[in-house]
């Protein structure tokens, strides 16, 4: 069994724009025409921001999400990695980026193309790291940006919203970040290890997708379970 | 002008309760004396003889049933040292707090000081007493730290804010007496601790200050003697005196007419006889064992209120300014009846009552025993109460209880240590009031009884962890709460820390609840609401669906929907919720009583004293199936509703069951037998899923001696507990009291998730980063003491080792009923979670085949 053959049993593979892409259960989404893999919102350096106001959550929320990201590199060996915007959690993050986080980021950047897309936490270049900072990065007929575009655009692959869906079965509620897509435009889930979710009930998410065509991929232990739209709960 | 001479005169009253021989005399001045003898009263023993010891420099314990006049004999030598001291001299500006009463109600106190103002006042005595909880408004407080009263009656919270603050030392100058009410309740909690932690350090401001300890009747009363006295070396004891209880209660158990439910809470069986019993009295208490069986209880009651009495109700849940007029009445004896849960456990004095009924089972003898004390305030007559079983296994409960509470037999859960959540928050209350020297403070805290035993190291690790979080990777130094000075002393580092501090006092951390408001129906959460009905969990609204119905404040609401954060719901048609139940206020059943039921259980001769229906019921569980020795474990299989059902029968206890319930869905979900969830009662634990467990068991696939053997208490329990949810909301609450997090107050609801990180998330990156945390250790102590009950559970597998009786069923039986109406609550996590999923993710492909 080839390498695409067994990412793909665990994975969904959908159509965005005509484009086929890879929603993957760790929340990455490959691109396997272009060997492009995205992540989005890692929030990188978001417990010492949060400790500079005297709230001193633990240290390691960028150690986890960086082993988590080396793991996803290692399986799908990208020729390019798109980080889709907050990828530090404020301006100062990339900063104070300890050392040895930096080496670690630094090795797992060499080799292949890195774009940093702008967000609104981290709206310029990070500090000392390689890489080229963009608003917005096209891949075929895919359009990689932090924010979803209010107007509707095709083939927008954004993050910024960390959504997240609600299943309620038996009188059990399970909820879970998810990917969210309607074949023109789809939205990741939010990367980091101290991200949470915004349910995709939500009227942020309003205007942004096609209620009948909505689908969210929920992230489960080793594989994405696609869920209607209909089916969904909010709160 | 000096004080009279006479108020120094003593009398001798020499008929007390002999505990220890060398009793000394007390000095009652003529005022008191006075008013005792106007009224034709005298004081009570052991209110001299509590006097007495006080007067001699004691610290003591006075324990007495409700209605002893508990309360007056703490306070005497209060009013009477008060009465004697000289006049405030001309220049003398300040005089602080002379006698501070803690009380674990705000209510309570509040009680209190009206029941105090009376005597005060009819004796002309020069005393200012004053409240202070958290509703006493901001100028108030201001104005009590310029000019403090003599007495002032709080909360542990606000004691540990009046500490906190830097005048601290100048307020509590002047104190002599610390008066700690209900206090058999206050020592087994986190807010006992942080009780514990106020009090050393007082002692530190005033070191010959005396305590007074007011208790129910407890089991093991030398733990809290301890606990009023330095332990620092450990081991002293206060003094104690002890009032042997009133009269006999006259207790009896319902005995209806009508089929008592084979499972079920509501008593509605019994409805009419107790409405006639609420008839012949003048004020009957009816309590109950949870919200939902309150609202039920009140709900059916009305419907049969021919006579219109006025009937109320009283829980947790309802908004607050319903609860406090529904107090009011009471207090004005304007009500014939009141239906109540646990909000009203502790002593406040309400009307004349003159009957308790206990719908449910009592759960612990010494909960009975206090709920009894609610009638009839007055020690010499006997309380009357009637026990309504709600159901069969609870009559068997009821007749344990009765039987225990004929002996005396006590249960006050054991005592803990410590929790280093509660030390961190007072570490930084501690650097808030002043700098401090780490071996100081650590010489101090060991005064307080559940840190006696705490050793340095760990104390080390706690001051680390309000500095700079303590964590092995030392980045944060930079960010710290508070820093060494070059002196070695360690002071707050910025005055918002301070502020952080006051406004995330305390311990008690409420699970996240939501307003309900009443608005029209069908038009989902779109429309304006109308008034608030009460507040419930969140998480019991994530299983509703709009249009699903349940009843809150006696009436039978529709679910809308969820507006930002309140919850909208519309009048229901009709009278029977189709949710009947919802989580809130359940007590752990005691040892000593789920012994007694197992025991009765086995022994068919103990049935006579039972209602021929019960042991009918029990007759017909022996003919459809078996019923347990009192030494074996039963298990039932059998299928229903196209599920797969596995009861046990281990009468252990709710909490034990809730584990076993954890470590059992574990293995089986390991052994692919697909559970998908189990719920816990005080007698059974019900595990459902989708493979046949009975077959599994029969063919040898999975050994029931294997699946129930003792080494679940090893790896599994420990894996289990790293990935529990139920250690996630432990955890929620160690970070929140500890100060790691912040408490969510209002109009914050909104900061959002770029803001705030969840407990659990935090949880997930600590325990695969630093396990040996020194959060994680505080959330372990909890959750192996307050959740698991692992001790119990770990004699349970090792008793019935070898003793499983198995039976394969083809249809639920007698004894499995209760459990299988109590399905619904648990969850379990794991690969059911993701069974769920699969299966909604499946609905999608039926819908795109064409199939739904």
């Amino acid at each position: 069994m080839n390498q695409a053959a067994r990412i793909e049993a665990h994975a969904a593979l959908i159509t965005v724009a005509g484009e086929q892409v890879l929603c993957d259960p760790a929340g990455v989404l490959y691109v396997p025409a272009a060997r492009v893999m995205a992540v989005s919102d890692l929030h990188l350096e978001k417990g010492s921001s949060l400790a500079r106001r005297g709230t001193l959550i633990p240290p390691y929320d960028t150690a986890a999400t960086l082993a988590r990201l080396n793991e996803a590199l290692l399986r799908y060996r990208p020729e390019t990695v798109i980080s889709l915007g907050d990828s530090f959690h404020d301006v100062e993050g990339s900063a104070r980026l300890p050392q040895a986080f930096r080496d670690k980021l630094k090795a797992m950047m060499e080799g292949r193309r890195w774009f940093w897309i702008a967000g609104n936490h981290d709206p310029l270049p990070p500090d000392d790291l390689p890489g080229r900072t963009v608003d917005a990065l096209a891949v075929g007929a895919l359009t990689f940006r932090h924010e979803p575009s209010r107007t509707g655009c095709e083939g927008e692959i954004a993050g910024h919203l960390h959504p997240g869906a609600r299943v309620v079965r038996r009188g059990r509620s399970v909820r879970r970040a998810c990917f969210v897509a309607d074949g023109q435009r789809l939205v990741m889930p939010a990367f980091g290890a101290f991200t949470g979710t915004l349910n995709v009930m939500d009227e942020a998410f309003a205007g942004l997708f096609a209620r009948d065509r909505m689908v969210a991929y929920l992230l489960g232990r080793d594989r994405v379970y696609a869920v209607a739209g209909t089916q969904l709960r909010s709160g | 002008m000096a004080a009279p001479a006479f108020w120094f005169s003593s009398v001798d009253l020499t008929q007390r309760p002999s505990i220890e021989s060398e009793v000394p005399s007390a000095r009652l001045p003529e005022p008191f004396l006075k008013w005792f003898s106007e009224r034709g009263w005298s004081p009570r023993a052991h209110q001299i003889e509590l006097l007495a010891r006080a007067q001699a420099g004691r610290s003591a314990l006075l324990i007495a049933p409700t209605g002893a006049g508990k309360t007056l004999a703490g306070f005497l030598p209060s009013l009477v040292d008060l009465a004697t001291r000289p006049k405030r001299r001309p220049g003398e500006a300040y005089r602080g707090v002379h006698t501070l009463y803690i009380s674990p109600l705000k209510a309570l106190a509040v009680d209190i000081e009206r029941n105090l103002a009376k005597p005060v006042g009819e004796m002309g005595l020069p005393i200012a007493m004053e409240t202070r909880t958290g509703d006493t408004p901001a100028h108030k407080r201001q104005r009590q730290k310029l000019s403090p009263p003599d007495i002032l009656l709080t909360t542990p919270e606000q004691l540990a804010l009046l500490i906190a603050s830097k005048d601290a030392d100048r307020f509590f100058r002047g104190l002599r007496y610390m008066v700690l009410d209900e206090l058999h309740s206050l020592v087994i909690s986190k807010r006992g601790h942080l009780l514990s932690l106020g009090l050393a350090r007082l002692r530190r401001l005033v070191p010959d200050l005396q305590t007074i300890g007011l208790s129910a009747t407890v089991a093991q009363p030398d733990q809290l003697r301890r606990w009023l006295v330095p332990q620092n070396p450990p081991g002293e004891m206060s003094d104690l005196i002890e009032v042997a209880g009133g009269a006999r209660p006259e207790i009896t158990i319902l005995a209806s007419e009508e089929r008592v439910p084979w499972a079920g809470h509501s008593a509605r069986y019994a409805i009419p006889e107790v409405y006639e019993a609420i008839r012949r009295h003048k004020t009957t208490l009816l309590f109950v064992n949870t919200r939902s069986q309150a609202e039920l209880l009140f709900q059916e009651l009305w419907r049969i209120n021919e006579d219109s009495l006025p009937i109320a109700l009283h829980h947790g849940s309802l908004d607050v300014g319903q609860r406090r007029r529904v107090e009011k009445a009471m207090e004005q004896n304007a009500l014939r009846a009141i239906v109540a849960t646990s909000t009203l456990d502790l002593g406040i004095d309400w009307g004349d009552v003159d009957l308790v009924v206990h719908v449910g089972a009592p759960k612990g003898a010494s909960r009975l025993a206090q709920r009894i004390g609610r009638s009839n305030h007055r020690m010499d007559e006997p309380s009357r109460a009637i026990l309504v079983p709600a159901n069969r296994f609870e009559v068997l409960e009821c007749e344990a209880a009765l039987e225990a509470n004929y002996l005396g037999a006590q249960d006050t859960p054991p005592l803990r240590e410590g929790g280093l959540d509660v030390l961190a928050q007072h570490v930084l209350g501690c650097a808030c009031a002043g700098p401090f020297e780490a071996s100081d403070l650590y010489e101090e805290i060991r005064n307080a009884e559940p840190y006696a035993r705490l050793d340095r190291e760990t104390f080390d690790k706690v001051v680390a962890f309000v500095a700079t979080g303590g964590y092995a990777l030392k980045s944060y130094e930079r960010f710290a709460r508070i820093r060494q000075t070059k002196e070695g002393l360690w002071r707050i580092s910025h005055p918002r820390f301070a502020q952080q501090y006051r406004l995330n006092v305390g311990t008690i951390i409420e699970a996240p609840m939501l307003n309900v408001r009443m608005t029209r129906a069908g038009r989902g959460a779109n429309v304006r609401g109308g008034p608030v009905l009460g507040k419930v969990e969140e998480y019991f609204l994530e299983t509703l669906s709009p249009g699903d119905t349940f009843l809150l404040s006696g009436k039978v609401v529709r679910f809308e929907g969820i507006r930002e954060n309140e919850c909208l719901v519309s009048s229901a048609a009709g009278s029977d919720p189709k949710v009947p139940y919802y989580a809130g206020g359940k007590f752990p059943l005691s040892t000593y009583l789920a012994g007694e039921v197992r025991a009765m259980l086995a022994d068919p001769e103990r049935w006579q004293v039972l209602p021929d229906q019960v042991a009918d019921w029990l007759r017909l569980q022996r003919d459809k199936s078996v019923l347990p020795g009192r030494g074996e474990l039963l298990v039932e299989t059998f299928p229903r509703g196209g599920r797969h059902y596995m009861v046990a029968y281990p009468f252990e206890g709710r909490l034990a069951h809730q584990t076993l319930g954890m470590l059992l869905t574990r293995r089986l979900d390991r052994a692919g037998g697909h559970p998908l969830g189990f719920v816990a009662t005080e007698y059974s634990l019900a595990v459902w899923g989708l493979t046949d467990m009975g077959a599994m068991f029969a063919s040898g696939a999975l050994p029931l001696s294997k699946l129930f053997d003792e080494d679940m208490l090893g790896d599994d329990l420990e894996a289990w507990l790293d990935e529990s949810w139920l250690l996630k909301r432990t955890f929620r609450d160690c970070a929140l009291i500890s100060g790691l997090i912040e408490k969510r107050h209002p109009g914050q609801e909104k900061s959002g998730r770029q803001v705030t990180v969840s407990a659990d998330l935090i949880y997930d990156v600590l325990r695969s980063h630093e396990p040996d945390h020194i959060l994680m250790r505080a959330t372990r102590a909890d959750a192996a003491a307050g959740l698991l009950d692992v001790r119990r559970l770990s004699e349970m597998l090792s008793r019935i080792s070898g003793r499983i009786v198995h039976k394969r069923l083809d249809r639920i039986s007698p004894l499995a009923v209760p459990v299988m109406l109590e399905i619904g609550r648990e969850r379990v996590d794991g690969e059911a979670n993701d069974l769920l999923l699969r299966e909604a993710a499946d609905d999608l492909i039926h819908e795109a085949m064409g199939e739904a």
